[in-house]
Order: structure tokens, then C-alpha cells, then sequence
């Protein structure tokens, strides 16, 4: 199955600050009552946008200045919690087409990977310098970049380092990062395991 | 060099390595639920494949299923919708589904367990994170997202990096009134939410070995909680003991050939771990969460940080959990007011926990101010606990006693707190909005602790409650 080879992530910028944004946050649980994915994207960040209109802020996800960003920024940890695929659906359906954080939950990351979003690490330094830009002109242009490991920006000369495990990284930049196309070319040798142990072929 | 449990499960499910550099790892047992399987069996039809090993896949309803009221049709349509497409999908496919009128539906992860089914030196997947509970039964055991639900069905293998192993070791006796949720809220305080990422943890010491398998069930649900996708306990003859004669262990010559298999898989004793953390267990007191993530935790006897006084990397997300709470810095634990009692969930929903907490509350009644919900983790539990009288010692005190299911754990059922209740819970998560509302606000504990809030109003030291010394 041919899948789109992910070498470079370019498009405006919004940062969600905060550590440990978990995937009750991202998706509340209530939206998961659903037998598809569709319709999930208007749902993303839903109560956390509702507790900053009722305490009279805006969250980043309704700011008019960052509609239409494909690149989200963040925290450490991000992702945290469950193992809901439904989180990062949401994401890809809102638009996002990267993610940049300070680090990521194991699960969440797998899930994004396998959907074709690069999750990306970068310093907290980085990602707090990156935010000022995109605050002061948030039409930037900001490039994740698979191919040399970095993440800049058009028009000022921002220029990070950042860092992708290879397991991931190599999927996404040659077009095979959901990996159910080579699970399934191993179904020979899945039998052949499956016949070896006992509680499975009942030996 | 000796090797460690994972090590050798790992080899044994290697099918192959591949171009990425991660195993292709055949999975045992897929275990499945209305919530996470429906995409993923319509993607296994879009690609026109099968559901590969139906005997090896078990199914059951828990996270949108009424915990009363729990005739068809639902009164919520979109939860009655997804019980049926799991009813259509396993008959279609041929997987067992342990079904509302079976008799042994429930949460999915005391399902396993008590059916036999999850059993140690095997791999465990499923679409929930908290399947690192099985763990404790020496089975390594993760939560996995719907597109590798998809890989299962349609392969019984997914694609996994090999975790690092920490070893975490927990010597001497628990006190009086410290449970095994107090020990596992109380490592993932030291050692961090995201502490575990990368790592599976190997739990031991001889706090452990004299846990039983429930306990061990508790510490291991909420090793995601740490980061560490898989926890597990090495099996001894407490695990073999607990499996013995169940639906689906072996019998026979079999068993005995099982229990040999068991033993080996166990960590070698010169086993090589990538990390090694030592706790005693005389340290651990009664523990609550007091924050929005399961590591913003303290002790009953002590009060809420000021974030000022923490590491630099946690002050940001104790403020926002301080704003949250609603409670200020330098609350004491003892003496929070709280609405809502949940005894049940994944991690503190089995009959130990119950019966454990109506030994000490049989003849006293829950607070007027307080909203107290029982719900048994299975039918099979429910079913027990009516049987010995449990089930009314609850009402008696005032609990409402409920059908299994995952309830007031997470929004999805009509168990849900109301704007900004407070609840004293026995589950696993206290993320924001967590329980259902919003700006509801959830405080983690030990069956016991629940119990103390819900008869007291406020959360209790339930040494002091219960006379426990």
C-alpha cells in the first residue's frame, strides 16, 4: 500500500503550553462514543477551550491569529494517559500535521507515527524561543525537517536541533510508517512462531 | 548473563525484525472492547483481511455499559450503537465475547485475570492503556491504539520497540491501613509520571512476595500512570495458585506442564536490569492524589505543596492543578470535603477490595452529603460478593450498589460527576475532566480511604476511622 513519504512538515505554527497534556484533555472521553474516526477533528482540546472562555481568556486553539496552524508545540510529556487512538485522530483531523513538545508518552507517540504525524522532540528552550516568534508574527512559516534532523522558520533565522528515534523517523521519510503492510508480509513466519509455543498451539 | 522475564517472553514472541529496526511480536492474547475495536475491525474489512486467530481473541463490554438500567436499548443510543457493532463484529469473526447476559461480562481487565485467560510467559494487547495490569501475573502486557488493534486482528502481531527494565524493589512489611494502591501511588510520587517511558518495571522485593495476585493487580494497572507502558511481577506459586482450576487454565497433565513453563520464565536470579530502585515499605503511608495527574500525590498526614517549593520542571502543572482543585497550597490532606465516593474501576474493583472495605464499615452509614457508588469489577465479582453478603452491608451503610462496568473512572457512561464535585475515588486517572465534568475534580486513594471519605464527608485517615493500628 503506497503511503506518502514524510520527509518535511511545513505550515503556521501554534504553541499549547503546559506539561503532561494528557489525551482526556485532547479528546474528552465523551466523544469517543463512536464507531468511526469522522467528525473528531472539532472536538480536540473541546473543555480545555471552554475553561479559558469561562475564565474570560482565549485558548491557543481559538485564537483567530493561529487558525489554520498544521504544526502544534508543547510541553513535556505530551499525549500522557490513555492508549486512545481517538487523541491523535483528532489531532489530524483538526489539521495538525506535526507535533513539536519536549517530549512524548510512548503510546501516544507509536499512535501518532503510525497516522503519519512526526512527532518531533525539541529543548525547552527551543520550543519557548520558537513560541515568541510565532507570537510576535504568527503567519511564519515553520519547517520540521526529517531529513536533517531540524526545525526553522521563513523570514527570521530560527534554526533548532531536534530529535526523532530512528524506528520512527525511517517510516515516515520512506513512505511505510503504518506498519501494518509489513506485519503482513511476516504472516509465514507467524504461523511458524504461532506452531513453536505450547499455550498457543496447544502443545 | 541471566535474563529478565521480559527477556525471555520477548525472544519467545520474536516472529522477526523488522526494516525499521522494531520486532514484529506475536501477541497471545488479544483481549478487546466496545471502545477501541469498531474502527479497527472496519479496517481490517477495508484492507480484506480476517480476523487471523479468533480463539486467541477475547471480547467484552465495560467502558459505556450502565452500571444500572442496564436493559437494551441504552438510554444513550450511541452507547447501545457500539455494544451492538462489538456483538456483530465477534460473531462475524468468531470471537468470544463475554457478553452482558453471559454472566461473566466485565471490565476487561479483571475479566482476564478471573477467567483464567491471562496467564504468565505470555504477550497481552489491548486496546486500553491500564492492560499493563496483567502484568501481574508475569504476562507482559500493554495498552496498544486502535490501528495496532488493527494489526492484531488481522496479523496477531504488531510492531514494538524492546523496553529498557527497571527493576523496582519494595522489602519489609506494609503498616496497618497501607494498602497496594498506596504503594504504587506512592512510586509514581518518587519516581514520576513520565519516569517510566522507555522502561517496563519488574516489581519485587519481599513486599511483593507477599502480595497477593490482586494486590499485584492494583500496582501493576497504574504502572502507565509511571510511564511504563508494561509492569509485571514474576509468577510464584501465589500466581499458579490463583489460576489453578480456572475457565481457561490448563488442566491436568497440561497444568503440570504449564506450572514447569511458568517457573522458567521468571527473571533469572543474576538477571541484568537497566535501572534498579529500592523502597521500604515501612515509609509508605496512607497515600492521596491532591492534583491533574496521578504524581501530584501526599501522604494523609500531609498538605498541598506550594508550588514554589518544588522542582522547577513541576511548578507549572501544580499551579494549574492548585487553580483547578480549587484547593489552596497548605490544605491539609485530612479534612477535604468531598461529594462522590467511587469504590470500583480496573485497579480497586475486585472482591478483595470489597471485601476488605465492608469488614470496616459494616454497621456504620455514608455521610448525608455524600454520593457513595459500589461497582463490582465483573459480573463474576458481583455475583460473589452478593453471595456472601457484601452487597448489603454496602446498602445497609448506604452505598449505592451497581452492575460491572468501567462507571465513574472516565466520562463515557452515565456515571459522571457534576460540575465541580469533588470524588474520592478508588480508580486510576485524575486528569481534568476526567470523571465526566469538566471542572469535576477527582482525589485518588485506596478502596479503604474512599470508604473513610464517604462515611466521614471529608477525606479521612481511615487508620483513625476504622480503629486500625
Amino acid at each position: 500500500m503506497a503511503l506518502e513519504k514524510i520527509t518535511q512538515v511545513t505550515g503556521r505554527g501554534v504553541y499549547v503550553p503546559g506539561d503532561d497534556i494528557d489525551t482526556d484533555r485532547i479528546i474528552p472521553a465523551r466523544f469517543m462514543k463512536c464507531v468511526t474516526f469522522d467528525g473528531l477533528g472539532e472536538f480536540a482540546f473541546a473543555d480545555a477551550k471552554a475553561a479559558e472562555k469561562a475564565a474570560g481568556r482565549i485558548h491557543p486553539l481559538d485564537d483567530s491569529r493561529f487558525i489554520g496552524a498544521t504544526v502544534l508545540i508543547s510541553g513535556s510529556n505530551f499525549g500522557c494517559g490513555s492508549s486512545r487512538e481517538h487523541a491523535p485522530q483528532a489531532l489530524y483531523r483538526y489539521g495538525f500535521r506535526a507535533i513539536i513538545a519536549e517530549s512524548f508518552a510512548e503510546i501516544f507517540f507509536g499512535n501518532s507515527t503510525t497516522l503519519g504525524i512526526p512527532c518531533v522532540k525539541m529543548s525547552k528552550q527551543d520550543i519557548s524561543d520558537l513560541a515568541a516568534l510565532i507570537e510576535r508574527t504568527p503567519s511564519i512559516q515553520v519547517t520540521v525537517d526529517l531529513t536533517e534532523n531540524k526545525v526553522s522558520t521563513d523570514d527570521v533565522d530560527f534554526r533548532a536541533v531536534i530529535s526523532i528515534p530512528g524506528h520512527a523517523r525511517e517510516p515516515l521519510m520512506n513512505g511505510r510508517w503504518d506498519s501494518i503492510a509489513d506485519l503482513v508480509d511476516g504472516l509465514g513466519d507467524v504461523k511458524s512462531r504461532v506452531a513453536a509455543i505450547p499455550y498457543l498451539s496447544g502443545k | 548473563m541471566g535474563k529478565t522475564l521480559l527477556d525471555k517472553v520477548w525472544e519467545e514472541h520474536t516472529v522477526r525484525t523488522l526494516p525499521d529496526g522494531r520486532t514484529q511480536l506475536l501477541i497471545g492474547t488479544h483481549l478487546i472492547h466496545e471502545v477501541t475495536s469498531p474502527q479497527a475491525f472496519g479496517m481490517v474489512r477495508d484492507l480484506g483481511l480476517k480476523v487471523l486467530y479468533p480463539n486467541r481473541t477475547f471480547a467484552t463490554v465495560d467502558h459505556i455499559v450502565p452500571t444500572d438500567q442496564r436493559q437494551e436499548p441504552f438510554s444513550d443510543p450511541l452507547a447501545d450503537a457500539m455494544v451492538k457493532e462489538l456483538r456483530k463484529n465477534c460473531a462475524e469473526s468468531g470471537v468470544t465475547f463475554f457478553d452482558l447476559p453471559s454472566g461473566n461480562q466485565g471490565i476487561v481487565h479483571i475479566v482476564g485475570p478471573e477467567q483464567g485467560i491471562t496467564q504468565p510467559g505470555t504477550t497481552i494487547a489491548c486496546g486500553d492503556s491500564h492492560t499493563s495490569t496483567h502484568g501481574a501475573f508475569g504476562a507482559i502486557a500493554f495498552g496498544i491504539g486502535t490501528s495496532q488493534v488493527r494489526d492484531v486482528l488481522a496479523t496477531q502481531t504488531m510492531a514494538i520497540g524492546k523496553p529498557k527494565v527497571r527493576r523496582i524493589n519494595v522489602d519489609g512489611k506494609l503498616a496497618p491501613g497501607v494498602y497496594a494502591k498506596d504503594v504504587i501511588l506512592h512510586i509514581i510520587r518518587k519516581l514520576g509520571v513520565n519516569g517510566g517511558i522507555g522502561y517496563a518495571y519488574e516489581y519485587g522485593g519481599s513486599t511483593f512476595d507477599a502480595f497477593t495476585q490482586e494486590e499485584r493487580m492494583t500496582v501493576c494497572n497504574m504502572s502507565i500512570e509511571g510511564g511504563a507502558r508494561v509492569g509485571y511481577v514474576n509468577p510464584d506459586e501465589t500466581t499458579f495458585e490463583y489460576l489453578r482450576g480456572r475457565p481457561y487454565s490448563p488442566k491436568g497433565a497440561e497444568w503440570d506442564a504449564a506450572v514447569d513453563r511458568w517457573k522458567a520464565v521468571a527473571s533469572d536470579k543474576d538477571a541484568v536490569y537497566d535501572d534498579i530502585v529500592n523502597f521500604k515499605a515501612e515509609e509508605i503511608l496512607p497515600t492521596v492524589t491532591w492534583g491533574i495527574t496521578p504524581g501530584q500525590a501526599i501522604f494523609i498526614d500531609e498538605a498541598i505543596p506550594n508550588p514554589d517549593a518544588l522542582p522547577e520542571k513541576d511548578r507549572a502543572t501544580a499551579a494549574e492543578a492548585i487553580e483547578h482543585m480549587r484547593l489552596p497550597a497548605g490544605t491539609p490532606a485530612a479534612g477535604i470535603r468531598i461529594d462522590v465516593a467511587f469504590l470500583g474501576s480496573c485497579t480497586n474493583g475486585r472482591l478483595s477490595d470489597l471485601q476488605e472495605v465492608a469488614k470496616h464499615i459494616k454497621g456504620r452509614k455514608v455521610a448525608s452529603s455524600v454520593k457513595a457508588i459500589v461497582v463490582p469489577g465483573s459480573q463474576g465479582v458481583a455475583a460473589v460478593a452478593e453471595k456472601m453478603g457484601l452487597a448489603e452491608i454496602f446498602r445497609e451503610a448506604g452505598f449505592e450498589w451497581r452492575g460491572a462496568g468501567c462507571s465513574m473512572c472516565l466520562g463515557m457512561n452515565p456515571d459522571k460527576l457534576v460540575g465541580d464535585q469533588l470524588c474520592a475515588s478508588s480508580s486510576n486517572r485524575n486528569f481534568k475532566g476526567r470523571q465526566g465534568s469538566p471542572t469535576g475534580r477527582t482525589m485518588l486513594m485506596s478502596p479503604l480511604m474512599v470508604a473513610a471519605a464517604a462515611l466521614t464527608g471529608e477525606v479521612s485517615d481511615a487508620r483513625k476511622v476504622f480503629g486500625i493500628n
